[in-house]
């Protein structure tokens, strides 16, 4: 079990540290900041001297050295477009997309399970096959649009809703939270719905697959013919047997919600690190990218580890495997 | 299920919309992108201006027609050649309750010509500022300025006091990557007070009610911005009422806002021309098929391609009507512009290939535009016209259109053969664009052109006091760079500013909203 958890970390660690020097290779290429800071006036001179400043002339590879060192200090450099510490942004603006992202997740996980439930009981009704096509125009139709039309119909047209923003919001011991304010949670509705109706159509397929794979299994047939209620079969039987491969779709898609949120973000300008992440893709501003990227490999890498070790606890069978194996 | 959601979602909203009524007047805005940074001296860039100036301000402001008028300083005459004596407003505070006197005047203007300053060329000629008395100054400098009072115009007093308090009276230093209490805290003397900065979300400016011009002050208690940088979502804000006005509607959707009931689009000519620079200096050109020789260097040649643009069509197809077709590359509110000037020559594409024949090109020849695609106004579309328009005469046009990042540095390595740039006149007068863009030394002259003629009346206006004289120095340069056509006018930017129709709000020509003019019915 030990030796299983240091691999996984080895591995987690890898996998970050060529995250930030593939990063870091892109932005060579993404444009010249000093020319996003500096006015029109600024002399040749000036921008040169700026540019050795920032030490954009050194080697790449120097560079690279230099983020990491800092980096594993907790020190992220600084934000060239706005001249701050990109730690201290991006633990500003993580409130936001971590409020975003749950509120998704809720969403995502109770609509699209319940839904994946009815669909894989009720196969023929009508109900399931007008769901089954809505979900399909759920997947097909980008984040952006779907944005964009429920902006038109709720603030333009019916004017209920907020179209950008995070509404008052309420600082509880350095976590500003949207959760505690009316106008806070009328801000977060359309942004979430956006942000999971992909997961949520994900979701709804996927417990339906499971649901009509398990429904057809002996041990339901055995069950049935014990008697048991409908009930009882199928929430206690079938969809407990469905829940091992929701878990793991569930959990990597946390770490998916946290990267896609950058075109809801734009969408709604949500405050969170998605949208201060495509403000840094314009300005060329290298440090943030470059530690917000590593932050999303982070998160990938470590809920990755958490499904594994989760499983390890579920299905005993896997247990049994891994100690063979060693 | 969308729709159940739909509808679970609404009928929350319901049950949560209880709008509180408004006692005070709120004007809540948004533009795409936000103050860099509140440190005044830091940024000379326009949407950090536009910020900043509305909670500090200069000895002189400009009005809304962009005239200078005072405002920190109440009068200003020279009294040498090089000595202007500038006569401070009595009884001024700054937001924080200290007086504004000389002593500021003389640690802002050393601020903003420090080392890391951005705005260290703008009033280089400054010297010296003496102290005469607590409420006046004598600014001395390096030679006659006429124009002192205009490059005065953005220029931030900021409390010496409050500066030295706070460990800011060095503008932020790059090089050592600090961050300083000034990004982020203001104490200035103007009409709002920073209430609350969260940078790209939110920036909430107060009524100051001690300021000394408040009773030409408009009614607005309190403004707020939001930076909303997609358009679409921007514009959707306005149109629902969460917005007040929106600095930078997309042109598409004017239409759509104008036929809207209750809002209203107010235009201008910006202060801000868009051009083609050829490059007329190098010995042959990297991106032609000319070789040994370069095409541009011939002055036919440039006059063709100069007539083979149909400005008209640009105007009206990718500008929809909202652009002004240029004859120099200097709007109107620049001192030397004259409705001669700003005639364009002909639209002729026969006259164009004939001149293309008579220079030795008959079947015209290829070359690079290097156009930006995130900067000006449908800057992309008018390269993707011109490279159509330039084809009927035969100059083949290969477009490479990329964002400003990578674009601006293209020019200030030299490296590019024609290229579009537009160009704002801070300073209002017409030595602003021939030193940075015809002078041989000038820093954003790109296209290698050097006309020593051109080079000395430049340098001589900078100098020159007689204005009678020196404006005849101003429609030089004008003549010559107008023949020479070395860069080509396209047209001066229009800006349009959408709001509410109950919002009383002057549009300027600089992009730069002043809350003080402000009324709200």
């Amino acid at each position: 079990m030990l030796a299983f958890v240091i691999r996984r970390l080895i591995q987690a660690v890898v996998v970050v540290l060529v995250v930030a020097f593939l990063s870091f290779l892109l932005f060579n290429f993404v444009g010249d900041p000093v020319n996003n800071m500096v006015g029109q006036d600024a002399s040749i001179a000036d921008r040169e001297e700026m540019r050795e400043a920032l030490g954009l002339n050194d080697p790449l590879i120097v560079r690279f050295a230099h983020y990491v060192l800092n980096a594993v200090q907790g020190d992220f450099g600084m934000s060239l477009r706005l001249q701050r510490r990109v730690g201290t942004l991006i633990v500003e603006r993580m409130p936001a997309t971590l409020e975003l992202v749950a509120a998704s997740a809720v969403l995502a996980l109770s609509i699209g399970i319940g839904l994946g439930v009815f669909t894989g009981i009720k196969r023929s009704h009508w109900l399931s096959r007008v769901i089954l096509t809505v979900s399909l125009i759920g997947v097909s139709l980008p984040t952006f649009v779907i944005g964009i039309c429920l902006i038109y119909v709720f603030s333009v047209l019916l004017g209920w809703l907020p179209s950008f923003g995070r509404g008052e919001t309420v600082n509880i011991g350095g976590w500003s939270t949207g959760f505690l304010t009316a106008s806070g949670w009328q801000a977060i509705i359309m942004p979430a719905i956006t942000l999971s109706l992909f997961q949520m159509t994900l979701i709804l397929r996927l417990v339906r697959t499971e649901m009509l794979e398990v429904m057809r299994t002996d041990f339901i047939k055995f069950a049935r013919a014990r008697g048991l209620s409908n009930r009882a079969i199928n929430f206690g039987h079938a969809l407990r047997n469905t829940l091992v491969p929701v878990i793991t779709i569930a959990g990597l898609n946390i770490g998916s919600l946290i990267a896609f949120s950058i075109i809801t973000e734009t969408v709604f300008q949500w405050p969170g690190m998605g949208f201060l992440f495509i403000q840094a893709v314009q300005f060329a501003d290298i440090p943030v990218m470059a530690a917000y990227l590593s932050l999303v490999a982070v998160v990938f890498v470590s809920i990755n580890m958490i499904v594994d070790l989760a499983y390890y606890a579920i299905d005993p069978r896997l247990r049994a495997t891994v100690g063979r194996g060693r | 299920m969308k729709l159940t959601s739909l509808l679970g979602g609404a009928a929350v909203a319901l049950a949560l919309a209880v709008s509180p009524a408004y006692a005070k007047n709120t004007l809540r805005w948004a533009s795409q992108g936000d103050a860099l940074t509140l440190d005044p001296h830091a940024q000379n860039e326009s949407p950090t201006i536009a910020m900043n100036l509305n909670i500090m301000e200069p000895l002189v402001r400009s009005d809304r027609e962009l005239k200078p008028e005072p405002a920190l300083a109440t009068s200003w005459k020279v009294l040498e050649p090089t000595v202007w004596e500038f006569k401070l407003r009595e009884g001024v505070k700054f937001h924080d309750g200290d007086t504004f006197d000389a002593d500021d005047v003389i640690f802002s203007i050393k601020r903003a010509q420090s080392k890391n300053s951005d705005f260290k060329d703008q009033i280089g000629s400054i010297k010296e500022v003496k102290k005469i008395d607590d409420h006046t100054v004598h600014l001395i400098t390096t030679g006659p300025n006429p124009i002192l009072p205009n490059q005065l115009l953005t220029i931030a007093m900021m409390s010496k006091e409050w500066s030295e308090k706070h460990d800011v009276v060095e503008v932020q230093d790059y090089k050592n990557k600090q961050e300083t209490y000034a990004i982020r805290n203001t104490n200035g003397t103007g009409p709002f007070k920073l209430q609350l900065r969260e940078p790209d979300v939110r920036t909430i400016l107060v009524k100051n009610e001690d300021w000394w011009g408040v009773k030409n002050h408009g009614n607005v208690d309190e403004v707020v911005y939001t930076p909303i940088a997609n358009a679409a979502t921007r514009v959707a804000a306005l149109l629902s009422g969460e917005l007040e006005f929106v600095l930078d509607p997309p042109l598409q959707d004017l239409e759509r806002v104008k036929r809207t009931a209750g809002l209203k689009v107010l235009k201008t000519p910006q202060n801000r021309s868009i051009f083609f620079g050829l490059n007329v200096g190098a010995a042959e050109l990297g991106s032609s098929d000319v070789k040994g020789k370069n095409p541009l260097a011939d002055p036919k040649v440039r006059r063709a391609m100069y007539q083979a643009i149909d400005i008209k069509a640009i105007g009206q197809k990718v500008m929809r009507g909202d652009a002004e077709p240029a004859g120099i590359i200097a709007a109107p509110f620049v001192r030397g512009w004259t409705k001669e000037l700003d005639q364009r020559l002909p639209y002729d594409v026969d006259g164009a290939k004939k001149l293309l024949a008579e220079a030795g090109y008959p079947n015209g020849f290829t070359v690079k535009l290097d156009c930006p695609n995130d900067r000006y106004i449908n800057d992309e579309a008018i390269c993707q016209a011109a490279v159509g328009m330039l084809a009927r005469i035969g100059v083949k046009v290969n477009l490479d259109a990329q964002p400003k990042s990578l674009h601006f540095p293209k020019l200030a390595k030299r490296e590019t053969d024609m290229y579009m740039l537009g160009w704002g006149v801070t300073t209002l007068d017409s030595h602003y664009v021939f030193s940075f863009l015809a002078h041989t030394k000038g820093t954003w002259n790109a296209t290698g052109y050097s006309n020593p003629r051109v080079d000395e009346l430049t340098e001589a206006m900078e100098i020159e006091i007689d204005p009678e004289k020196r404006d005849a120095m101003i429609a030089e340069v004008w003549k010559i760079l107008k023949e020479d056509n070395v860069y080509l006018p396209l047209h001066h930017q229009v800006i349009s500013w959408a709001m509410r129709e109950n919002l009383d709000l002057p549009i300027i020509a600089n992009d730069q909203p002043q809350f003080r003019y402000a009324v709200m019915k």
